[in-house]
């Protein structure tokens, strides 16, 4: 314990040198900024910016993601805020009250209540991190091939099956990503696999160009063809502040919302619409004035903006103690890694201390400047609502296309972005999630090595395969979860369900105001996504929109 | 797999069934193919140690697929459907703009065909005020500004700047 604040404060030295604190400023400058932007999220920015960064030392590189990762989070709550129309699924509950909070003239509160939650939650979840993770990895370092394997198992099913609304298709996605990840020379024995002759895919295809592909260009091309002929109203805002009586009713959804959120992100299947939704309906329970609710209310915002950021630090711990992303941005930094040479897991924290205690010091650095930044600037970040939709979407497309050839500085990259770019559009179209997809590429090859390592300790015995009583309790988890849908159809039957608590919690979404067309109807579709206790998108932050729930 | 998809309930008629879902069973049922032909021309080498060598996790990959492609088929017809994903500038209402999309994707193609010849600077200008146009873009001369300022600005700042891959292409020598 005393170590790792040795490391921690060790952290904080390396980010604390001007060249370095430059950096995470212009990391949170440009999170917050494409936060803001409609259309791009951290993911697809992180995404962007790392072939770029090449040049950067790989410390540099993650104190500059963790800005991102961070900076995405303020600027998409104030998107949902000004706009009604939120970029990612993990702020739709922060729309409902932000934006009547808005529209009756109290935008800069609503925007300052958000700062603030955010920077609490974010703080007391990144501290959180810093006393999890150790006990996480000390936990993980005993685990052996096996056991990673079925982790890994466990992250695909959950990432498939939990998050999202239709299982068939998020497992579709999934099993694209795997096949993707299988492109290229087998690690261990050189032959070539589905690189159907051609020299280039023999290396297989960089997660970077997979990712810029999906997230940017299919992005693009998707509002390309829908894109809105006349721009959504932008709510002009003011200086954020807060009055007394609006610190008194927020200071106890923010820690509540924190609470809530930081578990769920910690959860391979947690994500960060459940906590957010959970908030909301906790705070409007124990209101003393619940019919303000639906009309504006600042705890409404408050909780569900705490939360949503408490969930994403949560979501850090399995990245850096296991390897296993459950959000989008989680899932590009760890590809960030692999790019680095630095293999995620374990090890990691002996292996890469440096790296792991400065990029979590540079996300308390980076929470502070994001206060710091983004109370005086909130008015600039409003006008960048207003910039041209095609130039926004030139300028998206002009960015993957620079960032997928230098990776490998060739034009054949620039091809492949493409075709993945036409994947992305038609995932898009038919509703199939994208987060499995890029979390099948990253993991795929590690999970197949792993099941590979497993066979050989056991002499190509398959019940090395199966491993020990870690493994044995995640078999189970997974089966759970595979059965969800048939247990909770039995243990209705026989109500009052028992373990439904958070179930009823979410029916209790019918209360929220329906009114407001996007939100109301997102939220009432809640109760019948399967997986209900673990259920959740993840924070998608920004790529994976709306969740593609049943229509109504 | 036991995940029978949620009953999603068909809408109200307006688009009809979505026929066109069919489509995705029988795009994930030939990649679940061509990975099970791939992996059956692949020589299986295995030794100590690799028991099973590269042969396997293709296979049970395909047959994934397949499985995946009839359970999809199945959801499509009892009338499940994916909701389209929806966004900030995204209006479902409208049906899909498919000159907008072949257009865009033709500017990008351009740009990845005109990239090593003439060089970043001008096929990037050319990206940008092409996707810009075809976006809808009405003011050309600011369009065009915009588009050369980036590109040059992006050269000089990644390529000279931070060591970025970037070619020079036909104005080698005058950057």
């Amino acid at each position: 314990m005393i170590d790792d604040l040795t490391s921690l404060l060790d952290g904080f030295a390396n980010v604390a040198t001007p060249g370095n604190l430059l950096i995470a400023l212009l990391g949170v400058t440009v999170g917050t900024a494409v936060g803001v932007l409609p259309g791009i999220g951290a993911a697809m920015t992180v995404a962007l910016l790392l072939p770029l960064t090449y040049g950067l030392e790989p410390t540099q590189a993650f104190i500059m993601f963790a800005g991102i990762f961070y900076g995405g989070m303020y600027g998409g709550s104030t998107t949902s805020i000004l706009l009604n129309t939120p970029g990612e699924s993990s702020s739709v509950v922060t729309a409902i009250e932000g934006n009547k909070m808005a529209k009756a003239g109290r935008a800069a509160q609503a925007l300052a209540t958000a700062a603030i939650g955010s920077f609490v939650a974010g703080t007391i979840g990144t501290l959180l991190l810093v006393l999890i993770t150790p006990l996480m990895v000390a936990f993980a370092i005993d685990l052996g091939a096996p056991d990673y394997l079925a982790i890994m198992i466990l992250g695909f099913i959950a990432v498939s099956a939990v998050l999202g609304s239709s299982r068939v298709r998020g497992f579709a996605a999934l099993l694209i990503g795997l096949v993707i990840g299988l492109i290229g020379i087998d690690r261990v024995t050189g032959q070539q696999r589905l690189t159907l002759d051609v020299p280039q895919l023999a290396d297989g295809i960089d997660v970077v160009v997979v990712a810029v592909g999906i997230f940017a260009v299919g992005e693009t091309l998707w509002v390309a063809a829908h894109l809105r002929r006349r721009a959504a109203e932008v709510i002009p805002v003011g200086q954020p502040w807060l009055r007394r009586d609006d610190w008194r009713r927020s200071w106890r959804p923010w820690l509540r919302g924190t609470a809530l959120g930081f578990p769920f992100g910690v959860m391979p299947a947690g994500g960060a619409e459940i906590p957010t939704f959970l908030s909301y309906s906790l705070e409007k329970r124990l209101s003393r004035r619940p019919e303000e609710f639906g009309k504006g209310a600042i705890e409404g915002v408050a909780g569900p903006e705490a939360a949503n950021n408490a969930s994403a630090a949560g979501t850090l711990v399995p990245m850096l103690a296991l390897g296993l992303p459950t959000n989008a941005t989680a899932a590009v930094m760890l590809a960030a890694f692999q790019t680095y040479g630095i293999q995620p897991g374990p090890l990691l924290l002996e292996r890469e201390s440096t790296l792991v205690w400065t990029l979590i010091a540079s996300l308390f650095v980076g929470n502070l400047l994001l206060l710091v930044l983004n109370l005086p600037l909130a008015p600039a970040w409003a006008r960048l609502l207003r910039i041209p939709r095609p130039y926004l979407y030139a300028g998206i497309v002009f960015f993957a296309s620079m960032g997928a050839y230098a990776v490998n500085a060739q034009p054949f990259d620039l091809f492949l972005l493409l075709t993945l770019g036409l994947l992305g559009f038609a995932m898009r179209r038919f509703g199939l999630p994208v987060l499995p997809l890029i979390v099948g590429v990253i993991l795929g090859p590690i999970a197949e090595r792993q099941g590979r390592m497993a066979l050989q300790l056991s002499g190509g015995d398959l019940s090395g395969l199966i491993g020990g009583p870690v493994s044995f309790a995640v078999y189970a988890t997974i089966a759970v979860i595979v059965a969800w849908p048939l247990l909770r159809r039995y243990l209705i039957r026989r109500s009052p369900a028992p373990g439904s608590a958070i179930q009823e919690r979410l029916d209790r979404g019918h209360d929220l105001p329906e009114d407001g067309g996007g939100p109301g109807q997102r939220l009432a579709g809640q109760e019948r996504r399967p997986g209900g206790a673990q259920g959740g998108d993840a924070p998608l932050v920004g790529e994976q929109r709306s969740e593609p729930d049943g229509g109504k | 797999m036991t995940g029978a998809p949620q009953p999603v309930p068909a809408p109200a008629s307006s688009r009809g069934r979505d026929r066109a879902q069919y489509g995705v069973c029988v795009f994930l049922a030939l990649v679940g193919i061509l990975v099970i032909v791939d992996a059956a021309l692949t020589g299986n080498a295995t030794s100590s140690n690799d028991p099973i060598g590269p042969r396997p996790v293709p296979i049970l990959l395909g047959a994934l697929l397949l499985i995946v492609a009839a359970v999809y088929a199945a959801d499509v017809a009892r009338g499940g459907r994916g909701e389209p994903e929806g966004g900030e500038d995204v209006d479902l209402t409208t049906p899909i703009d498919w000159r907008t999309v072949l257009l865009l994707a033709g500017a990008f193609a351009v740009n990845a065909v005109l990239i090593e010849p003439l060089g970043w600077v001008i096929s990037g200008s050319l990206l940008f005020w092409s996707a810009a146009v075809v976006l809808g873009a009405r003011r050309h001369l600011l369009t065009i500004a915009v588009a050369v300022a980036l590109a040059l600005v992006t050269f000089y700042g990644f390529a000279i700047g931070l060591g970025v891959n970037l070619p020079a292409g036909a104005l080698q020598g005058i950057l």
